[in-house]
């Protein structure tokens, strides 16, 4: 099989179609996935679905059959705790049989409860404690400055995460590196897991913030497709500085109940996944 | 005989700039300490290869497995104090766990930082570093044999921590890694008994074995033929070289510039505890923090010179001698 790379396809509304049913797909996994290892975090997974459908069904170069190619982009899921969607993306682009996606968190299951890079094909990073995946991105893009190769490296970072302060050493840091073959995407669905974010930890003006650091900064809807590819090209296009993505995201987004749930301020849903009874639920209401 | 004097963080910059013109892939990263660590030699030489993140030690850590990650071979030193208590959870979680091929090189462990006081000392390194799987942990005994720890550890695949001093110390071997005339070769894991013994063995890391060489003199002149074993590897142990140690001599002493709790003496006692219980003694700064002053006044005042290791060998050949 050819490396997997279809960024020459127009933004026409196929592409779009075609990337929001992987995207429909994901959310679907991710839910039943999570149900089914009876833990994990469905709200999140949710929110940054469309994310990781543009990501690995258009703008990254990789090879299932060969999961370490040195000239393959990386994908970092600095927010791991979204792991069961980013299994999801991986098993449909190929990495590894869909059959194993039921067995995540179990006992000798290639899929930990968060992303792996020693167990699961395709991970590119081990996450799941918040606050690094930007920093290893930016040893990542400099390694391939220095030996110019053209890999990009991109970074998917949880809201609540930027609380964590090494996010802002590795943001300064890229900056001062004047990297530019790094994107971060920040999947701001504006909850955290004991509240929303303004009530826990405010982060605006987020914009500001990002770009008083130094960086490109692109806001869209994280759940209009259009939005997301193009944001994805422009970030390629910015040169002599990082370009981060502020995705603004809905969590739970298209299952009515989690999101209801948490507009309301409830964030049960961030780290409890559905009941046998609500899962049947959700999958027949799920929308893109 | 005069004391000849030398720097183990000036060998690790030298060693770093020769490996950098034999090797493309190894690059540098500090924490804006670099006049410090000595990584500044590598940096004047090359500086595209060489990364200062500032004062961010965390970042440090994970940028360096980032770049491990796309094929480098990343050294990352700042001071023992930060680089391994500021970043625990990055070295474990991007490096350690992973099996990142980074190099966690840190100078200014232990007390013989000196006047800067308890907030820059690191006493506690060995102990955190090796409950780490896949983590290998090397402390040299003096700058000669920094040099070839700097060039094996470059050569080994996977996550390192190395610790350095401040000061320049005592220097054991000849120049060329020889001690008393002897060839030697480093290899991760494998001690070296500098002196056998008949009655006690030392088994001692770092600074630590400079003491133990002068103590062991000590020790002769009062009739007790005691042994020293450098171990400059304290992960992987070499569990074959104090069960030897241990059932030739029947007793052992263990001295290191670290607490004495979970450091080279608690790996030691761990061996022996399990396999062969002779009487052993621990020299090592007993649960405290220490102060400023000059590192030989602090060596004295938190019981770690020669006579301290003199003082244990004795009490512990009491034991045995029940």
């Amino acid at each position: 099989m050819a490396p997997f790379n279809q960024k020459m396809a127009p933004h026409d509304l196929k592409l779009i179609n075609k990337l929001s049913e992987i995207a429909l797909n994901i959310r679907k996994n991710s839910l039943i996935m999570t149900t089914k290892a009876g833990s994990g975090h469905p709200g999140g997974c949710l929110s940054c679905a469309d994310i990781l459908a543009a990501i690995y069904f258009h703008q990254l170069r990789y090879d299932p059959e060969k999961p370490d190619w040195e000239e393959r982009d990386r994908f970092i899921l600095s927010k791991g705790h979204a792991a069961p969607a980013l299994y999801a993306a991986l098993a449909m682009a190929g990495f590894f049989p869909t059959e194993e996606l039921l067995k995540l968190r179990k006992i000798g299951s290639i899929l930990q409860g968060h992303p792996d890079m020693r167990k699961t094909p395709g991970v590119d990073a081990s996450t799941g404690t918040l606050g690094q995946g930007l920093s290893i991105g930016v040893g990542m893009a400099l390694a391939f400055r220095l030996d110019n190769r053209p890999n990009r490296v991109y970074v998917l970072l949880g809201d609540g995460e930027l609380d964590e302060g090494q996010v802002w050493e590795a943001a300064m840091s890229a900056a001062h590196y004047r990297i530019d073959n790094l994107t971060a995407i920040v999947d701001y669905n504006r909850q955290q897991l004991s509240g929303c974010i303004e009530k826990v930890m405010n982060l605006e003006p987020i914009g500001e913030k990002w770009s008083a650091f130094g960086w490109h900064v692109i806001k869209i809807d994280g759940h209009n497709m259009k939005q997301i590819l193009d944001a994805l090209d422009e970030a390629e296009r910015v040169r002599g500085k990082p370009t981060v993505i502020i995705a603004y995201t809905v969590k739970g987004k298209g299952v009515p109940m989690l999101e209801k749930s948490f507009l309301s301020g409830d964030c049960k849903y961030h780290g409890t996944p559905l009941s046998e009874a609500e899962l049947a639920k959700a999958l027949e209401e799920l929308h893109g | 005989m005069a004391e000849k004097l030398s720097g183990t963080r000036d060998a690790y910059g030298e060693t770093l700039v020769e490996l950098g013109s034999e090797n493309r892939n190894i690059v540098v990263l500090d924490a804006d300490l670099s006049p410090s660590t000595k990584t500044i030699l590598f940096a004047q030489k090359f500086p595209e290869r060489f990364f200062d993140v500032g004062v961010a030690e965390a970042n440090l850590v994970s940028v360096a497995a980032g770049l491990a990650s796309a094929g480098k071979i990343a050294f990352a030193s700042t001071f023992s104090v930060f680089g391994v208590e500021k970043t625990l959870n990055q070295f474990k979680q991007s490096v350690a766990y992973p099996n990142m091929n980074v190099k966690l090189v840190t100078t200014h462990g232990g007390i013989s930082v000196g006047e800067d006081g308890s907030s820059h000392f690191c006493i506690e390194d060995i102990a955190v570093m090796r409950s780490l799987p896949n983590v290998t942990v090397i402390i040299p005994a003096d700058a000669v044999e920094t040099r070839a720890a700097t060039r094996a550890i470059a050569e080994k695949s996977g996550p390192v921590y190395m610790r350095l001093s401040r000061p320049k110390t005592p220097q054991i071997y000849e120049d060329g890694y020889k001690f008393q005339g002897r060839d030697l070769k480093f290899e991760i894991g494998k001690s070296i008994t500098l002196i056998e013994g008949g009655d006690v063995t030392i088994l001692a890391t770092g600074v630590m074995v400079a003491e133990s060489l002068q103590a062991a003199q000590e020790l002769a002149r009062r009739g007790i033929r005691a042994g020293v074993v450098n171990f400059h590897t304290i992960k992987p142990l070499d569990k074959e070289a104090i069960l030897r140690a241990a059932a030739n001599t029947g007793a052992i002493v263990t001295a290191e510039e670290h607490t004495v709790l979970g450091g080279l003496g608690g790996a030691v006692a761990e061996v022996l505890v399990e396999e062969d219980p002779v009487p052993m003694a621990r020299v090592g700064i007993n649960d405290t923090y220490a102060e400023s002053g000059p590192w030989r006044e602090l060596f004295a005042k938190y019981g770690l010179t020669s006579a301290d290791i003199v003082k244990a060998a004795e009490k512990v050949l009491k034991r045995k001698a029940k």
